[in-house]
């Protein structure tokens, strides 16, 4: 008997308490094979955030610390700085990363960590129960802006790996959709790509993941990947934003 | 292919991804109330995986028998 797919060693046991369809346990097995892969999941520790994956200190099996909402590239820093030999990574939600943690990613990117951020954005508050994200789309509708987000009164989606992109402390800075087999399989070797930025020491890298949150969005789960192709990929466009420098010569 | 069938929502990503369209979600309730996901016709699959790539619950592993590479490149 050959096996072709099992469940990796760098998740835990524990079912993911996410709702049914949600793709944030694609992104956690992703991240989890790229650990076991590069052989680091023993050194490795986690920054968790404050949203839906709360709790996925339970779910990957390395070390994870718990952070105060929008805080974790602050506690990553300090983890990276007193252990500079650990992998240290954050995974964070576009309500904890792009709007109270607007601040510490910056200066996390400008300051140059050495430390790999996993952005999941889904366009809306997952955990609260829906509310207008920085990210939300024009036109979406959330608990906040029930007849769509209009400019006029709440701005536009903020562009989060485009802005990080232009930061020099930021090495490696791409997004990536986790839509379908194709982008998942696209997903995992950018993940990967991140953390070699780290073990090579070449400063801050961070993977924006598209992900969909059917339950808020108010779709099953396959109309909801189909939103993300059609109406997310749009304004949040794939690829590599930043590559090390050594790589754009080379190139 | 093996379903981990307590874990699974239904959420039927797999179903949708299924190149061979052999997933279905089962008539039964596993412990949890979700109808979980198995396969209709083991012998049609290819072993692409895109059904364990999809999965959010990470419930699907995929297992080949020994000597079905060869009987499948026969088949073309």
């Amino acid at each position: 008997m050959r096996v072709l797919f099992e469940r990796t060693r760098g998740l835990t046991s524990k079912p993911f308490h996410y709702c049914p369809g949600c793709t944030h346990g694609i992104i956690h097995r992703l991240v989890a094979e790229v650990l076991v892969e590069l052989d680091v999941l023993e050194k490795t520790v986690g920054v968790c955030p404050v949203g839906c994956a709360v709790f996925a200190y339970e779910y990957f099996n390395c070390d994870m610390i718990e952070a105060a909402h929008g805080r974790a590239p602050a506690v990553a820093t300090g983890v990276k700085r007193v252990l500079p030999d650990r992998v240290v990574f954050t995974y964070q939600g576009d309500g904890d990363l792009a709007a109270i943690g607007t601040a510490e990613i910056v200066h996390a990117a400008a300051r140059g960590e050495k430390i790999t951020t996993i952005f999941v954005n889904n366009a809306v508050y997952g955990m609260t129960g829906g509310q207008m994200a920085p990210t939300t789309l024009l036109g979406q509708k959330t608990t906040t802006t029930p007849f769509g987000r209009r400019a006029e009164e709440a701005g536009y989606p903020l562009r989060v790996a485009e802005m990080l992109a232009t930061i020099e402390g930021a090495a490696y800075v791409a997004r990536v959709a986790v839509n379908s087999p194709k982008n998942v399989i696209q997903a995992k070797r950018v993940i990967r790509r991140a953390f070699e930025v780290q073990l090579a020491n070449l400063g801050f890298s961070l993977v924006e993941v598209l992900s969909t949150c059917p339950t808020n969005w108010g779709m099953n789960p396959p109309e909801a990947l189909r939103w993300l192709e059609e109406k997310m990929i749009p304004v949040y466009p794939l690829g590599e934003f930043k590559v090390p420098r050594e790589e754009r010569e080379h190139a | 292919m093996v379903f981990d069938r307590e874990r699974c929502k239904g959420c039927e990503l797999c179903v949708t991804v299924c190149p061979r369209k052999i997933l279905t979600l089962s008539p039964d309730l596993n412990s949890l109330g979700f109808h979980p996901a198995m396969i209709t016709d083991a012998s049609r699959c290819t072993g692409c995986c895109f059904c364990a790539l999809m999965c959010p619950d990470v419930v699907i592993t995929v297992l080949r028998e020994e000597g079905e590479d060869a009987a499948r490149a026969d088949e073309g």
